[in-house]
């Protein structure tokens, strides 16, 4: 058996000495030496002007800006996951308009670069100066001026929103599918309603794939929205820009952003931690 | 309480059911026999109507599955409908199926609450007398990952019994178990069979079969090739077919 010819060893043979790693000490001493380097470089080279780093950190037009930036964030991803939830589940219907009309989305925003449809975003008063809803070809029921509908804010975010929720899509789709489907026939068996057996049964089992994969495009988001600067967005990176434009510290304003994008995502890593327990359970 | 006429059903160019028919009376036990991929799983769900039939008709409880007749065309029932339906057919799959992220207590308790609307206090009590019933009291807050195969099984057929079904279908309950789990589960379908429940059973135990079975029916290639008491058809087979199938998983 060889379940216990270990034990009877273990008892009466000889010792099992330890593996030697002697490569992986040398590797982690030179690592070692290496953040030793740039922690020392960081604190003395007198360039990273840790002062001002200090003095700007906490400044009221560098909190709005973050302020703006969480905004962004948490409106594009609102919105991009609700957009992209509605579109996994147009893309899996089995009604062919509306699945490849989902394909047709995610086909488009995948493709047109992000900076590019915020600009475009941010100029459709050009295009459309008035938006009116109605019955196509029909009358019309009201109408408003396009730039008092659409705001620099609106349009960033509606941008970013547009632009996640091509990706959203792709995530909650693969979620989806990752779901064993004998869950979705117990479920039917059972006589679960429809809507009831998706967010139950379903969606509580895709997200366990949804999260991590969320966690990413939210953390890429948060830095995502720092591109929203060529709208003249007070954001993060745009603020920075604004002060170091004034003032020349160059290196110690970005060393704020940088900072701040840091804390940032370190929040939501620890809260993606706590999700992804929370849809692991049971596992 | 189930009345199967002429079911046919093709996947495509398959034509996995040929024609079958089959009744089984109230309280009856009917066991299901026959070589893999004979249709005997579509069968099944044909009755409770995850899969719908090309032609023929599933009455269960006097009421027609998944159709309304009117004058000579069937019209399929609405989706509220079917699911009603549903909850009178109890169904144990194969592969057990619990959901994986509920507990124990929460997934017998789920359908009675969603799809029946039945109140909470009474449904806890259902779940209590049912996880007792199948031997699994001290489960009641275990997540099904934590189980072993047997004891999934055996809650997977307490979520069948909390709709408090006419008829209960089994597609295969021990197939996915290691063997020495099988007892534990077959034990709970003895007791539920002498209890008078109405039962379909697939399943590849003939001493299961021997033992509960009113009815034995053998399957293959989509039609009903035998069928009697156990003492006829696994013990004296009229058909070389049969013949063949019983002394191979014998
Ligand atoms: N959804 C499906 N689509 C296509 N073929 C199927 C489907 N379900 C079952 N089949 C085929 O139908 C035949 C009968 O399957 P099944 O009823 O599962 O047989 P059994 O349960 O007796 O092994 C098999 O050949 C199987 O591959
Ligand atoms: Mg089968």
């Amino acid at each position: 058996m060889t379940t216990t010819a270990p034990a009877v060893r273990h008892a009466t043979g000889p010792k099992v000495a330890p593996t030697r790693h002697p490569f992986r000490w040398l590797a982690a001493a030179g690592v070692l030496l290496l953040l030793a380097m740039a922690a020392n470089s960081l604190v003395t080279n007198p360039a990273w002007e840790w002062e001002v780093v200090g003095q700007y950190l906490f400044a009221p037009s560098v909190l709005r800006a973050v302020l703006l930036t969480l905004e962004l964030t948490a409106l594009g991803t609102v919105f991009g996951f609700l957009l992209g939830g509605v579109l996994a589940v147009m893309r899996l219907s089995p009604n062919p308009l509306l699945s490849s009309v989902a394909w047709g989305y995610v086909w488009v925003f995948r493709a047109v670069p992000l900076i590019l449809q915020l600009l475009f975003w941010y100029n459709l008063a050009l295009l459309y100066p008035r938006l009116s809803f109605g019955i196509p070809f029909g009358p019309s029921f009201f109408s408003v001026g396009t730039m008092d509908l659409i705001g620099p804010v609106t349009a960033a975010a509606l941008g970013l929103a547009l632009h996640q929720g091509a990706y959203a899509a792709e995530i909650v789709r693969g979620g989806l599918l990752a779901v064993d489907p004998g869950q979705r026939e117990a479920a039917a068996a059972l006589g679960i309603p429809r809507v009831r057996r998706f967010f139950r049964i379903i969606l509580p089992q895709a997200m366990r794939s949804i999260v991590p994969n969320a966690g990413n495009e939210i953390i890429g988001l948060v830095k995502g929205t720092s591109v929203v600067y060529i709208m003249a967005l007070p954001e993060l990176f745009y603020q920075v820009q604004v002060i170091y434009m004034r003032n020349g510290r160059v290196v110690a304003l970005l060393l704020v952003a940088a900072l701040w994008y840091l804390a940032l995502t370190t929040v939501m890593s620890v809260v993606q931690h706590y999700i992804e327990r929370h849809y692991g359970r049971g596992r | 309480m189930i009345e199967i006429d002429g079911v046919h059903k093709s996947f495509g160019a398959l034509h996995v059911l040929r024609g079958v028919s089959l009744k089984v009376a109230p309280g009856e036990v009917a066991v299901v026999l026959g070589p893999s991929g004979s249709g005997k799983s579509t069968l099944l769900r044909t009755v409770n109507h995850l899969e719908k039939v090309d032609a023929g008709t599933v009455a269960v409880d006097g009421e027609l599955v998944g159709y309304r007749r009117s004058g000579d065309v069937l019209h399929e029932l609405p989706e509220r409908e079917i699911l009603r339906q549903r909850t009178k057919i109890g169904f144990v799959f194969q592969n057990f199926n619990l959901f994986p992220h509920l507990t124990v207590r929460e997934n017998v308790a789920e359908a009675p609450l969603s799809a029946q609307r039945r109140p909470k206090a009474e449904v806890a009590e259902t779940v209590t007398r049912l996880l007792l019933r199948v031997g699994l009291a001290d489960k009641a807050d275990a997540y099904p990952g934590t189980l072993s195969g047997g004891q999934r099984q055996r809650v997977a057929i307490a979520r069948a019994l909390a709709l408090d079904p006419k008829v209960v279908l089994f597609d295969e309950p021990t197939s996915a178990l290691d063997p020495e789990l099988v007892g534990e589960v077959l034990d709970v379908m003895r007791d539920l069979a002498r209890s008078g429940t109405t039962m379909v059973v697939v399943t590849h135990e003939i001493g299961f079969a021997r033992e509960a079975a009113d009815t034995v029916v053998f399957l293959d290639e989509g039609r009903v090739v035998e069928h009697g008491p156990p003492g006829q058809v696994i013990d004296h087979p009229q058909h070389e077919r049969t013949r063949a199938f019983i002394s191979r998983v014998l």
